[in-house]
């Protein structure tokens, strides 16, 4: 062994037994290194191996700062360094000569594939070396060529990152010193090497804080290009990496396929975490998974991440990949992505990277678990569709009784019961406020009204129509009471107790107060059989239709009871006469005697009520038509702007 | 008003100038059709503004959006194979192209449509590129 490394030492490259061959591929890789080596300026923290430490002048070597580096960016053992500094020659003759150098780095190779660190292991064909380093000292994995070209420059700070998994934990610290943006991406120390999944925020830590480790040569040249900020730095900034790349490759045999595919494109990978945070932020922005962020919005939140306006439109013209100046989950988290890398230096990339592709992004992260059905339910009943989902959610509030608050008729549960108090609570402050989207805030607007007053579909289409008109006169109502109709809310602070089925009790009732059995038994009888018809026509929801549903069945009932009416009012003047009933009356007068009091309570209230109703329908009526005159108006309005907008202006 | 141009490239570079010039004379040409035009130009064929004027040398297409932004092409006489269809077409990209210019929140009406590495409109950049390679 002694002899062989003297041997080796003493010729240089393949003079003597053994001699040392070198692939073609490892002889680059090796001369590269070398070269990096020798012609950085030596000093680098860290002492090596004292024996690698003296140099002999006159001869090119490698210095014993940058090799020491190398050596343990290998990432074996002291022992094992030590080892083969010792072999190969470095030790004995206290410099890194090629020789030296090349057996130590073959030394390298044949420790990480697990053979013993002999003299006689590196006459195998051998892997190459992997060293796993800090970004400026690192070896790249090197795939195809071809495969690099959008990523290429992104290799030299990247695979040196995600390569250095072990390296985390001493550097999770430095993350805390991220930016806002980032901090949300430090990610749970160690992972395993061989996860493929690289978060960025190691790299990006790496890159701005670690001082330590540095190869300085590399490092200066970089520093311009890491601080990033103005367009110009990208431009010339992505020459000297490029450069780098090209003098700086290494083979990886071990995982490699697998490894080059994952390496080249872990800079614009997004891991579960990144991934989680993007969502988050969308859903900050757009509560609706699936739906978009406007350009302006967007426009406002991307500059806060303090890019330059060319970078941001860059990244958007980027990400914005079906260019309708809106963003879908997707491309949010492309553009997101590009964002953080872009702050953190990366260089952004010719065209965007396949991974941040939104076919790819939305086959890589099916629909996240947050949109569980609590938020489709949600989603589903804010942004479009309103209205047949407010008749829908008003329809089944209708059919319970009008004590039960709205939340238990929900299908959901008590989920969508926190929600809509959320919404309802925050509908007054909707309605006094101009909404950022108009159709989100009709439709808030839109549904309490619908639930207040069972609204029509066309009352629906005007509030839709006009912008946040001044807040009518109505009450607003924002508990979560429900009601099938305006009327029972009104009844309800005047007659809390009353009848669920007590709707409007039509203008048909008989307004004579008879209180004749057969009147009573009438109206008994027309009350269940309107407030059955109301009720079945407050599902069909229309108000108006309320009115005529209840209408036509009474009319044939009072028509129907007319007679008997008449014939109860002949009646009458017996029954109040306390006197037996003539034998036409075939009804029970004591019977009527004692119900008359009754007939003539219930039917004072009956027509109480009735009066009631007539009074909130004529208000109703009123402010209808008063939004009928505004919707008119701005109609009018708006046909003239377009009058004006038509004739072409001439220069 | 104001006709500045907002992209502006040539591809054979001596003679830039010469090229400007025309384009700018042009557009005189331009603003005397859509005068004429009279009511809105909604129709994709009112857009186009066939041949402004044909040069001994060259010929001066013309087309409008409906925002008023004016293209102006000027090909070479010489290229003959260049048809109307063709010429329509080349405007209908490029007017595509500008919308999708447009559709970047970033982008301001009435900037200039930049075409350096990380600001705008590189895709419009690279779609004239495109075109022009073979015209000439």
């Amino acid at each position: 062994m002694e002899a062989a490394a003297a041997a080796a030492a003493g010729g240089g490259c393949g003079s003597g037994p053994p001699p040392l061959l070198l692939s073609e591929g490892e002889q680059q890789c090796y001369s590269e290194l070398f070269a990096r080596c020798a012609g950085a300026a030596g000093g680098g923290p860290g002492p090596g191996p004292p024996e690698a430490a003296r140099v002999a002048p006159g001869t090119v070597t490698a210095a014993a700062g940058p090799v020491a580096d190398l050596f343990r960016a290998s990432q074996l053992p002291a022992e094992t360094l030590h080892q083969i500094t010792e072999l190969c020659g470095a030790k004995r003759v206290g410099y890194f000569g090629p020789t030296q150098f090349y057996i130590a780095l073959k030394l390298i190779a044949a420790a990480q594939s697990g053979l013993p660190v002999r003299i006689e292991s590196i006459k195998c064909e051998l892997p190459l070396p992997r060293f796993m380093m800090s970004k400026n000292d690192g070896e790249i994995r090197f795939g195809n060529p071809a495969e690099l070209h959008g990523t290429k420059v992104q290799i030299p700070y990247l695979t040196t990152e995600k390569n250095s998994f072990k390296r985390m934990d001493d550097e999770d610290k430095q993350q805390e010193t991220q930016s806002p943006t980032m901090s949300p991406l430090a990610s749970p120390p160690s992972s395993p090497p061989h996860y493929q999944r690289v978060p960025l925020s190691h790299g990006y830590s790496k890159l701005r804080s670690s001082a330590e480790q540095m190869h300085p040569a590399p490092y200066e040249a970089r520093q311009p290009l890491v601080q990033p900020e103005g367009s110009s730095s990208g431009g010339p900034g992505t020459k000297p990496l490029r450069h780098q790349t090209s003098l700086i490759r290494s083979f990886s045999v071990e995982r490699e396929l697998q490894d080059n595919s994952s390496y080249l494109d872990e800079p614009w990978r997004i891991t579960e975490e990144q991934r989680e945070y993007y969502v988050n932020q969308f859903r900050s922005l757009q509560p609706d998974p699936s739906s978009f962020i406007s350009g302006s919005v967007a426009k406002n939140f991307f500059t806060k991440s303090k890019l330059s306006i060319p970078e941001l439109s860059y990244i958007w013209e980027l990400s914005d990949a079906d260019c309708d100046g809106a963003l879908t989950l997707s491309e949010f988290c492309a553009a997101f992505h590009l964002i953080v890398a872009r702050k953190n230096g990366y260089p952004l990339p010719e065209g965007l990277p396949p991974t941040l592709q939104p076919e790819y992004l939305q086959a890589a992260f099916p629909k996240p678990k947050w949109d569980c059905q609590l938020f489709d339910s949600y989603s589903e009943s804010l942004p479009a569709n309103q209205q047949p989902r407010d008749l829908n959610r008003m329809e089944t509030s209708v059919k319970d009784t009008a004590d039960l608050p709205v939340s238990t008729q929900d299908v959901t549960g008590d989920d969508k019961q926190a929600l809509k108090s959320t919404v309802n609570e925050a509908l007054p402050k909707d309605v006094s406020e101009d909404p950022a989207t108009p159709k989100d805030s009709n439709s808030l607007k839109a549904r309490p009204r619908s639930r207040s007053y069972s609204s029509t579909s066309i009352e629906e289409a005007m509030k839709r129509g006009e912008d946040p008109p001044t807040p009518p006169p109505r009450p607003q109502k924002t508990h979560s009471r429900a009601s099938s109709l305006d009327l029972n809310k009104v009844f309800q602070p005047s007659v809390p107790a009353t009848k669920s089925g007590l709707l409007p009790p039509p203008p048909a009732l008989p307004p004579r107060p008879c209180p004749s059995q057969s009147e009573q038994v009438s109206e008994a009888e027309l009350l269940p059989q309107l407030s059955r018809a109301p009720s079945q026509a407050a599902e069909s929801s229309p108000s108006k239709k309320d009115v005529l549903y209840s209408q036509p069945p009474s009319k044939p009932i009072r028509r129907k009871f007319r007679p008997e009416n008449q014939a109860t009012e002949n009646q009458e003047p017996s029954t109040v006469a306390s006197g037996p009933a003539s034998a036409a009356t075939v009804k029970p007068h004591p019977t009527v005697q004692k119900q008359s009091s009754k007939q003539k309570k219930a039917i004072q209230t009956a027509i109480r009520k009735n009066k009631e109703a007539n009074a909130v329908l004529a208000r109703l009526n009123s402010e209808l038509q008063q939004q009928l005159k505004e919707v008119h108006q701005e109609r009018i309005a708006l046909e003239n702007q377009l009058e004006q907008l038509r004739p072409v202006t001439v220069l | 008003g104001a006709n500045y141009p907002l992209y502006i490239r040539s591809t054979p570079t001596e003679n830039e100038l010469k090229f400007h010039y025309m384009v700018h004379t042009s557009l005189d040409v331009v603003d005397e059709k859509i005068s004429a035009m009279g009511k809105a130009l909604v129709d994709q064929r009112e857009l186009y503004l066939g041949l402004l004027y044909p040069t001994e040398d060259y010929k001066v297409y013309g087309y409008v959006t409906n925002s008023k932004v004016k293209f102006v092409m000027v090909v070479d006489s010489s290229n003959t194979a260049l048809r109307d269809n063709e010429i329509r077409s080349m405007f209908r990209k490029l007017h595509n192209s500008y919308t999708d210019v447009m559709c970047n929140p970033f982008y301001n009406p009435g900037d200039r449509i930049q075409s350096r590495f990380v600001c705008l409109g590189r895709a419009f950049d690279n779609m004239v590129t495109s075109m022009m390679i073979p015209v000439c």
